[in-house]
């Protein structure tokens, strides 16, 4: 009995050390800014994070938000092109960017007192950017060259294209981050500036430092470097088109030679975590785990891959974070000899069962634990509490809701999994994607 | 006896940064050693354990072995059953990982302070008495024999299969971990037995810890853990010489965009040119976006999205490699690019201000690295197995800060010769074919 109260206690510590290390403020011209602070090595990780990601951009133009991405490389009026990723190195720094759905980031990871030569360049190139058309040409080649590589030469990335296109009707989650191919080949450089100024504005950014430094440092340079930048006024509400009511099941062959083995996945579309409203988003947590976590313990495993043999790879997930409707995913392969429509029809008896029976209390213990202890380990990996903040900050949720998230998920009851299975598990809401390699397969 | 070696409070000093690490090196009673951190910040604690020899010893006719022996160290031990094995590390938030690399088997584990008995008294059972039960075996068996059907389809594998096996036939660098379907299917439960009395034997053993512990604990706790291991394992094989002469090999395959990897010789770990070859591969093409590579073929002409570099010594043969990704039409000039690239810097050299600003990125990332538990734990880890003392920490960036601009360019006219490179190019690539 003691023991078990010290690890509660414990526990608690943990948490409140988060949330005391996290700092917040707002600064005047609108821009948000996030300080986490750990001391344990003498490195810090800024990062920018813009609300404006694939799902935001014009159609027509798929592609442009990652394209721009790249771009933010090339010069701007103080900087020559490629000298920002120099200067990073020559301070013994890394840097790179990202671009999702729903933002597009900057960061790097330097010793912590560079900070402020960072902020130095990172706010310059918010609004002074200097692309030239050469710039743009070679530019393109580089992406298209990166979509070859991500997606043209990976039958299940093209698979998983295909798929997203067919779950997402109206929405923009269906159109890939990289663009289409056929778009990105006409992107110029009126559509990355259109897209950058108005886009690329403090009132439109989330900033957020990690790392040894002192929240009220952070603060004074975030002032002097981006309180200085004005607010850009013409930005326009974030509105997306939502997905209409989803009135049947889609089912897709997608047949490329270049496919090694059959396997068949499928997509729901799923409610996402909303400001001050997580339970359903912690539901979906577990019952991506409990159908579909380990191979070992969760019920497709045991059932496909233990009980009998009838699949080699069984998994579910569920991704909380997103600004709009997510999806939650079935992914089995089956073993030698078994064909795809038996192995979906074993996924689905599986499912069924699931439904209609009670939920062990043991494993829901096991993954309450699990994800208590995954708060302690998260907070070995400071850049991954970062990508945690500004990511979420870019979803419409707040500082307040991530710090609710872990009490969020240990609250998590059998009836809201129960609740939130019934709902989402429709398969006039989901695509079901047949991967082979040729039609034989597909059978 | 435990033996404490004093604590060795290093400071590391970048350019810019400095990092302070506290390792400890303990021995104990039963003669194993381990390098700690004690960390007690955050209430959970790394452990990252090698074992030198990996997929080398995998007997004759038995390509796989290892491989699969090491998937199943999780599969069940003791008197748990897979399943139940991994209830009770899911309901303790414990997680392991057994890997088999080339040159080593690779254990990771990460474990909370509450749970660290219970924790390392499974991972003790799963490492000193597996089950290696049929009904496992033939499961994991399957997924394996699903990857090889995969690896077979992947053009980054395929170029990697092609390479190796042209570079050093019959030596184990010269096949897949993996195996083939046909040897793994071939594979017994004895063959697992065998391979695990090879593969983990205490001669060969490094260990670090970083975390919610002492160093005086983990001392205490190595010989329940590891002591009934076998103390020596069988030969690592003989060092084998680098044997691709220079050209080009084609491998026909439909996909939009070839893949090239190529490479030559390179030098090893403890030659005294290492770190002027270090630095030279950095600037050449390991740097990122600076690297010469990146900035020629990629930054000014379009032709991909990444080209890269590495200095890969093994424990018997030494290579330097690179790899690079463009489209059937202009794949051919990213080659011709590299080899020119090659060419330059064997002929001219770097300039005395690509060394310094190479010195200048080095030194002052390296500092950077020692940014988490685990991540210290597999630095240290990593360390031992190179024979590398604890104060290597402190003194590397002198080593770096030591070459000099002449030093550097002996170097890079001896390593890189650019006839000498090696192309295997997967895809259908226009202008290009296999030389004899």
């Amino acid at each position: 009995m003691t023991r078990f109260f010290a690890a509660i206690a414990m526990i608690m510590t943990a948490f409140s050390a988060q949330a005391n290390n996290v700092t917040t403020y707002t600064l005047d011209n609108g821009m948000e800014v996030v300080v986490i602070e750990d001391n344990r090595a003498p490195v810090v990780t800024h990062m920018l994070w813009y609300k404006i990601g694939s799902a935001d951009e014009p159609v027509g133009a798929s592609g442009v938000a990652h394209f721009l991405e790249h771009l933010l490389f090339k010069g701007t009026d103080v900087l020559e092109p490629g000298e920002f990723s120099a200067t990073v190195a020559a301070n013994g720094g890394t840097d790179n960017a990202f671009t999702s759905y729903d933002y597009t980031a900057y960061f790097q990871r330097v010793a912590s007192d560079r900070l402020e030569l960072m902020m130095q360049m990172e706010s310059n190139r918010m609004n002074n950017l200097r692309i030239t058309a050469s710039d743009v040409e070679t530019e393109r080649q580089v992406v298209l060259e990166e979509r070859n590589q991500r997606t043209e030469n990976s039958p299940n990335a093209l698979a998983r294209e295909q798929f997203r296109a067919a779950l997402f009707q109206n929405h923009r989650y269906g159109v890939p981050i990289i663009g289409w191919k056929h778009e990105m080949e006409q992107l110029d450089l009126q559509d990355a500036l259109d897209f950058y100024d108005l886009y690329y504005s403090p009132n439109n950014a989330i900033l957020v430092v990690a790392g040894d430094v002192k929240p009220d440092e952070v603060l004074a340079l975030a002032e002097t470097y981006y309180g200085v930048i004005p607010a850009e006024t013409q930005l326009p509400a974030r509105e997306r088109p939502e997905e209409p009511p989803q009135r049947a099941e889609r089912r897709i062959t997608y047949v490329d030679q270049r496919v090694s083995q059959p396997y068949l996945v499928r997509s729901y579309l799923a409610p996402e975590r909303d400001p001050g409203a997580q339970t359903e988003a912690a539901a979906l947590v577990y019952l991506a785990e409990l159908l579909g976590g380990s191979p070992f313990t969760s019920a497709l495993g045991q059932a496909l891959q233990f009980d009998t043999q009838t699949a080699i790879y069984t998994n579910a997930s569920y991704g909380g974070a997103s600004l709009d409707d997510t999806t939650f995913d079935f992914a089995i392969v089956p073993s030698e000899g078994v064909s795809l429509s038996e192995a979906e029809a074993a996924m689905d008896e599986v499912i069924d069962a699931f439904m209609e029976g009670a939920i062990d209390p043991e494993r829901l213990d096991s993954i309450r634990a699990q994800l208590r202890a995954s708060e302690i380990y998260a907070l070995d990996n400071i850049d991954g509490l970062a990508r945690r903040y500004g990511a979420a900050l870019t979803q419409s949720l707040t500082v307040a809701d991530v710090q609710a998230w872990p009490q969020v998920l240990q609250s998590v009851t059998e009836q809201d999994i129960k609740d939130v299975a019934t709902k989402v598990l429709n398969r006039d809401q989901a695509v079901t994607g047949w991967v082979v390699a040729n039609q034989e397969e597909a059978r | 006896m435990l033996r404490l070696t004093i604590a060795l409070c290093l400071t590391l000093f970048g350019t810019v940064a400095r990092a302070e690490i506290n390792i400890q090196e303990v021995t104990s009673p039963g003669g194993i050693n381990a390098w700690v951190v004690e960390e007690p910040s955050i209430p959970f604690i790394a452990l990252e354990i090698r074992f030198r020899g990996g997929a080398t010893l995998d007997l004759p006719g038995k390509r796989g072995a290892t491989n699969l022996m090491t998937a199943l160290l999780e599969e069940g031990s003791g008197d748990m059953s897979a399943q139940e094995f991994q209830t009770e590390l899911e309901r303790l938030a414990t997680s392991f990982s057994f890997r088999a690399f080339d040159d080593t088997l690779s254990i990771s584990a990460r474990f909370l302070t509450e749970n660290k008995e219970e924790s390392i008294a499974l991972l003790r059972q799963a490492l000193t008495n597996p089950r290696f039960d049929q009904t496992a075996l033939d499961r994991v068996r399957a997924q394996i024999i699903s990857g090889i059907a995969s690896d077979a389809k992947d053009p980054n594998s395929i170029a990697g299969a092609v390479f190796d096996a042209a570079a050093f036939g019959d030596h184990p660098y010269g096949s897949a971990i993996d195996g083939t379907v046909e040897s793994v299917t071939g594979l017994t439960q004895q063959d697992m037995f065998d391979a695990h009395r090879n593969a983990l034997s205490r001669d060969r053993l490094y260990v670090s810890v970083v975390g919610d512990t002492t160093t005086q604990t983990v001392g205490e706790l190595l010989d329940g853990l590891l002591g009934d291991l076998p103390e020596t394992g069988p030969a690592l094989p003989e060092y084998v010489d680098f044997g691709l002469a220079g050209g080009v090999t084609v491998v026909d395959f439909e996909t939009p965009q070839s893949v090239a990897l190529f490479g030559h010789k390179g030098l090893k770990r403890d030659d005294e040119d290492f770190f002027a070859a270090f630095i030279l591969n950095h600037i050449l093409g390991a740097g990122g976006f600076e690297s010469r590579l990146m900035t020629e073929v990629r930054e000014k002409r379009g032709l991909t999205y990444g080209i890269r570099t590495f200095l890969v010594p093994k424990f018997h043969a030494e290579m330097m490699l690179g790899s690079v990704a463009s489209g059937n039409d202009t794949i051919a000039e990213a080659i011709d690019v590299t080899r020119n690239e090659w060419a330059r810097m064997a002929n001219e050299g770097v300039t005395e201000q690509e060394l310094a600003v190479a010195k200048t990125f080095l030194t002052g990332a390296y500092p950077l690295r020692f940014d988490g538990n685990a991540e210290i734990a597999k630095i240290m880890v990593g360390m031992q197995m190179v024979d590398l003392s604890p104060d290597y920490v402190v003194n590397r960036n002198d080593f770096v800060e030591a070459v000099t601009l002449e030093e550097i360019n002996r170097v890079a006219a001896e390593l890189l010769q650019p006839d000498d490179l090696h192309f295997v190019v997967v895809g259908q690539p226009a202008g290009l074919e296999s030389t004899q």
